[in-house]
């Protein structure tokens, strides 16, 4: 598409747009009046590692890379599965080969076509070892057929179980039945990608200038560690749906002074700085919000062999999981309406019953007061404290929890933890290392579904850095991805859990923003916080 | 005063090499690398990173091609750690940025400062020293990672008279603040060099013959003090100079400027190898310069020293 | 006649009796004008007060610096007599008197070794950079430049981990990279002082050349490196935020008044004052006494002023 046509259709838009509200059917209440200025600005944290959708990392990328491409689904307001790309896909009698049904309106904003094509190169080049992709894993962990080999080096990337079928027919082989695989298309790293454009410029095919992309959006500017802005796609085949023109992120380290910026009014969204949330929430009622998010916080301890004795015995690890009290940390610590947690995996989670632990049906005291029977049965006690190291990365947030639990623990059962805040890579060596007694940990779900929490305790994973082992927590595991409806094992697994206490969770995140009065349709309910500008609106003051 | 010159800019290439050196080993010694990240990577995944970027290959090796790529294409490596640009873009991003607001900083903390610290001497013991005094102590008291947010809550927040952060190309609203809160702090600590130094100087026994001699009190000063009272300022401003150029992370993290300061912290911190050793070579050929010009200048301030 | 003979005499034996004149030493002259600087003697008294306070406040303290008072964290910790927080809590509830009792007798320790390593090895590299000239000086200025550009985080984390974390490891990590612009301010007051008509005097009547150093530059030195040492002593305060900032630091619950000041900042816009109040107090308390006893000092030490 020429610059000249592309300039008539914005200027054909904006000049319907200048005529009066534009009531877009679809997810803008009847009596909204959206305001002249359809500019959405918010805060992030840190600059984003990539915006190439096989290569992205980190959050704050995922959000721009959502918004500038789309996938085969996308997730609506709370979560559920709706067409993207594809309108809809069948599967096989035993759930390994999916066949996607792409529509035949979607555009490149080059104005070329979509195709099956496009996924496969796509999927391929994940998985490519020459691309290097940090989330070469995430093709591995969708179960596509030979995606191990491929990552290792041993197959061709053409070996990869995906075919396009014809231009609008995309199909996916696994190598075995994954129940969440559906879920997992709404994630960057499946994201489409323009083969020739990237042919064209290598490195260099995501700077503005160059990039092509599928999704409601384009990035018209990047300026690294200041902001990036994305502005309308009208190559996007539900352009007409859009009602934001421009998104633009601002990077801002410091969260007082991004709280400063908004109460300022130079952005709609932030973060609410740690404590704040109750003051803020009477201050500005309506814009404090929080809502459940699907990660968790934890410390972790070191069951390996380098690990102390005193935590090989289970009623050590007890004591101290009953001894912290989680709701002084989640209102008085944290105070932006975190869940308290009991099992490891957030209630948030999709399909997935929290069992009722003892622990959570208690009261503090009793809680304390149990902790210091088990440990006395330990053989602890006041004239022989329990002595350990806790580490934590460096953060003011995290260094608040670990002094929290540490006084905690000093005050009922006599123990003596030194704290130690370790910078960041420093800490993700020492912890892999197995070199720590009790360490921080977190995780946020790569998909909604129990198993990308539960699969950490896995004694086989890569992530279970305090070196569990349990041969039925295991099996259970091993149970579930086979397993169609898997709620009662996953309801098991966290039985065990609680019995054993490998882990000690804290809490369960919640995603606590000052949320401008006038952004509309921000899905709170949303726990992977999978948000898509084009859903939003601005609603005129 | 030429050879001198030669000599140094010689002597200036070697400096650099062990610098790079040494930090290329430093950095690789430092616990942790570019990819250990709270999802370890599986090993196969690992193994193609290491590859591509080629941190598989022995020390000695790595050393080599970059030193090579250096020297032949100009190119300072990929960025480790963002994945869409190289360690020259990066660079030549970031210097500008902090180059303007470093300068300004720099050229306003000095005036002032040096202004300040000879008024003060002249007029020893009166308001004005006392003033000067106060001045100078305030500033240092306020170090700048209280000036950032103060200065933005007074006028972004409380005022509404400048936008809280950014850069947009170095407009001249989006410098004010940078440029107060990282020449403060020093500008205190010049005034209080330049009056120590000044009060010194007057004391000395050819001032004490200039004004024997009848001369105006304002020759006195401007002719036959000043040279020698800059010239432990000079010593104190060259390093300043370097590290007010290179920006202040400080200034970076506040403001949201994209500067270099905020890089080289981070890189380090990310241990994003390629993007520390350009941004440490880039300061250190900095450092070799200003000390060469400064050590220069020491001739001008003081016939006597001789090269 | 017979009478003026009895004066005559009284004041001869007067002359006889005096002894040889006794010079007066140079210390005995800084001791001297240091004392008659008031600005000065009245600062180091207060840092002897600050001191004194560090030493003898934890006696009046009711709560240590590291237990969380559970009902008063955050905005409810205002400084009151009654629930012993003298200086009210910081936001998670620890008392700030202790807390900066603690902090602030950190601090000083890290100001007044930082900018003595800085003051020792600086004065003695420069010095001999300066004094001697030629390859020696080159060689030592360029490992100067070399050490200056390195960058100090790496450095930082290096020494952390072989180290590990403890107060010694602080004070190498800072004196490392203190006396780097110290080397250099010496260096040039050195050559500038090196072509003096005083030291050529010197040279002329046979003087050795560590003589020359010891007794006729470094007294002349004094003066700029004693300014330039307490400026130094906060700026090793403020380093030691930086470094905890980085996580590098001094690890909980032992903080800095570095630290202190920065989470007060933080939280300067929320309503507690007083957690950035006290601290930065004491900050700015121990810059203005070193800035007079760092003056009074100058003002004693410096051989012309007579």
């Amino acid at each position: 598409m020429t610059h000249t046509s592309k300039f008539t259709i914005a200027a054909l838009l904006a000049s319907t747009m200048l005529a009066g509200p534009v009531f877009a059917d679809g997810h803008v209440p009847a009596g909204v009046t959206l305001a002249a200025d359809q500019t959405f600005t918010y805060r992030v944290l840190d600059e984003h590692s990539s915006v190439d959708p096989q290569v992205v990392e980190d959050v704050t990328g995922s959000e721009i890379v959502r918004d500038l491409f789309e996938g085969l689904m996308n997730q609506d307001a709370d979560g559920n599965l709706v067409p993207g790309v594809a309108t809809g896909f069948e599967v096989n009698d035993d759930n390994t080969v999916y066949t996607f049904t792409l529509r035949d309106n979607a555009k490149w904003s080059n104005g070329e076509p979509v195709t099956a094509g496009d996924f496969v190169f796509a999927w391929q080049r994940a998985a490519d070892p020459a691309l290097s992709s940090p989330y070469q894993w995430f093709i591995e962990l969708m179960s596509i057929a030979n995606a191990a080999d491929i990552i290792a080096g041993d197959k061709p990337t053409a070996d990869l179980g995906v075919r396009a079928i014809d231009d609008l027919t995309f199909e996916v082989t696994l190598s075995a039945p994954l129940p969440y695989f559906p879920q997992m298309t709404t994630h960057a790293t499946t994201f489409p990608a323009p083969r020739a454009v990237i042919e064209e410029f290598g490195a260099d095919w995501t700077k503005p200038e160059n990039i092509v992309s599928n999704g409601a959006y384009i990035l018209t500017e990047h300026l690294p560690m200041e902001r990036s802005v994305r502005e309308r796609n009208p190559m996007y085949w539900d352009n007409d749906n859009t009602i934001i023109e421009k998104v633009v992120a601002l990077v801002i380290n410091d969260e007082n002074v991004a709280l400063t910026r908004f109460q300022a009014g130079e952005l709609d969204r932030t973060e609410v700085p740690a404590g704040q949330f109750p003051r803020l929430s009477v201050e500005y009622p309506g814009v404090a919000i929080s809502f459940p998010r699907l990660c968790n916080y934890y410390y972790t301890f070191n069951l390996s062999d380098s690990g102390p004795e005193a935590f090989k015995d289970v009623r050590v690890r007890q004591a101290l999981a009953l001894a912290v009290d989680r709701k002084i940390i989640t209102e008085n610590v944290l105070a932006g309406g975190q869940p308290e947690a009991y099992t490891f995996t957030p209630a948030a989670v999709a399909g997935f019953t929290p069992p009722a632990t003892d622990m959570e049906g208690m009261t503090q005291e009793e809680r304390n007061a149990k902790a210091v029977e088990l440990m006395a049965e330990a053989g602890y006690g006041p004239d022989n404290p329990l002595t350990f190291d806790m580490i934590y990365n460096t953060s003011e947030a995290h260094n608040k929890i670990a002094v929290a639990m540490s006084q905690m623990w000093k005050q009922t059962l006599g123990v003596e933890a030194t704290l130690a805040n370790l910078e960041w890579k420093v800490f993700l060596e020492t912890r892999g290392n197995q070199d720590f007694e009790l360490a921080r940990g977190a995780w946020c779900g790569d998909y909604n579904e129990a198993s990308t929490f539960l699969d950490l305790l896995d004694s086989s994973s890569g992530y279970n850095d305090g070196k569990y082992n349990n041969a039925a927590l295991d099996g259970l595991l091993a149970d579930a991805k086979m397993s169609t409806d898997a709620s009662d094992l996953y309801t098991q697994v966290e039985g065990i859990i609680a019995e054993e206490m490998p882990v000690i969770p804290i809490y369960h995140y919640a995603g606590v923003y000052m949320m401008d009065s006038d952004v509309g349709n921000w899905p709170v309910g949303n726990v992977e916080q999978n948000w898509y500008s084009k859903n939003l609106y601005k609603i005129a003051e | 005063m030429l050879n001198f010159t030669i000599r140094r800019l010689f002597v200036a290439i070697p400096t650099i090499f062990f610098l790079v050196i040494a930090c290329f080993f430093l950095m690789h010694l430092a616990p942790g690398g570019p990819f250990t990240s709270e999802r370890p990577l599986p090993p196969a995944v690992l193994a193609n990173i290491e590859a591509r970027y080629g941190l598989d290959q022995p020390l000695w090796k790595q050393l080599w091609d970059y030193l090579t790529n250096i020297v032949l294409h100009f190119d300072f490596g990929p960025s480790f750690v963002f994945k869409d640009r190289d360690v020259n873009d990066i660079i030549a991003q970031g210097f500008p940025i902090s180059l303007t607001y470093g300068s300004l900083s720099f050229l306003a903390a000095s005036i002032v400062g040096i202004s300040l610290g000879i008024a003060a001497a002249i007029r020893h013991n009166t308001w004005i020293d006392y003033f000067a005094v106060s001045l100078g102590i305030l500033a240092q008291a306020l170090p700048n990672f209280i000036m950032g947010p103060i200065l933005i809550l007074t006028f972004t927040l409380w005022l509404g008279w400048l936008p809280g952060g950014g850069w947009y190309g170095g407009q001249w609203q989006y410098l004010i603040m940078p440029v107060i809160a990282l020449s403060t702090s020093f500008m205190g600590s010049i005034a209080r060099i330049t009056r120590s130094s000044m009060l010194e100087v007057m004391n000395a026994n050819f001032i004490r013959t200039a004004r024997a001699k009848g001369l105006p009190e304002r020759t006195v000063i401007w002719r036959h003090a000043m040279k020698p009272t800059l010239l432990p300022v000079i010593s104190y401003l060259g390093p300043v100079f370097v590290y007010v150029l290179t920006g202040s992370v400080f200034v970076d993290l506040y403001f949201s400027t994209g500067g270099l300061g905020q890089s080289f912290v981070n890189s380090a911190l990310s241990r994003d190898y390629a993007v520390l050793l350009g941004v440490t070579i880039l300061y250190g050929s900095l450092t070799v310069a200003v000390n060469l010009l400064t050590d220069l200048s020491y001739a001008w301030f003081d016939p006597k020293i001789r090269y | 006649m017979f009478q003026r003979y009895k004066k005559v005499e009284a004041l001869a034996s007067d002359m006889t009796h005096h002894s040889a004149v006794k010079g007066r030493s140079l210390m005995r002259d800084a001791r001297e004008r240091f004392l008659r600087n008031k600005a000065a003697l009245v600062c180091l008294g207060v840092l002897f007060l600050v001191v004194l306070f560090v030493l003898l406040g934890p006696f009046f303290a009711v709560w240590d610096n590291e237990t969380i008072d559970w009902g008063n964290m955050g905005a409810t910790g205002v400084p009151s007599l009654q629930t012993g927080h003298y200086f009210g809590t910081d936001d998670l509830g620890r008392d700030l008197y202790s807390r900066t009792i603690q902090a602030t007798g950190t601090s000083l320790m890290v100001g007044l070794i930082g900018a003595g390593m800085a003051l020792i090895i600086g004065i003695a590299w420069g010095v001999i950079a300066g004094f001697y000239g030629g390859w020696l000086d080159s060689v030592m200025m360029r490992i100067v430049d070399i050490l200056l550009a390195i960058p100090l985080v790496l450095v930082l984390i290096l020494i952390l981990v072989i180290a590990g974390r403890s107060f010694t490891t602080l004070f190498i990590a800072l004196g490392a990279v203190s006396w780097l612009t110290m080397a250099r301010i010496v260096r040039a007051q050195t050559m500038a002082l090196k072509g003096r008509e005083f030291i050529e005097a010197a040279r002329a009547s046979g003087v050795s050349e560590t003589m020359i150093i010891i007794r006729h530059i470094l007294p002349n030195l004094m003066g700029v490196v004693i300014v330039y040492a307490s400026l130094l002593v906060p700026d090793m305060i403020l380093a030691e935020s930086f470094i905890s900032f980085l996580g590098l630091g001094i690890s909980e619950p032992s903080t800095s008044l570095g630290s202190l000041i920065s989470e007060g900042a933080g939280t300067m816009a929320y309503g507690t004052l007083w957690q950035l109040a006290f601290p930065l107090a004491f900050y700015v308390t121990i810059i203005i006494t070193m800035f007079f006893i760092g003056d009074g000092l100058r003002d004693a030490l410096d051989p012309k002023d007579r």
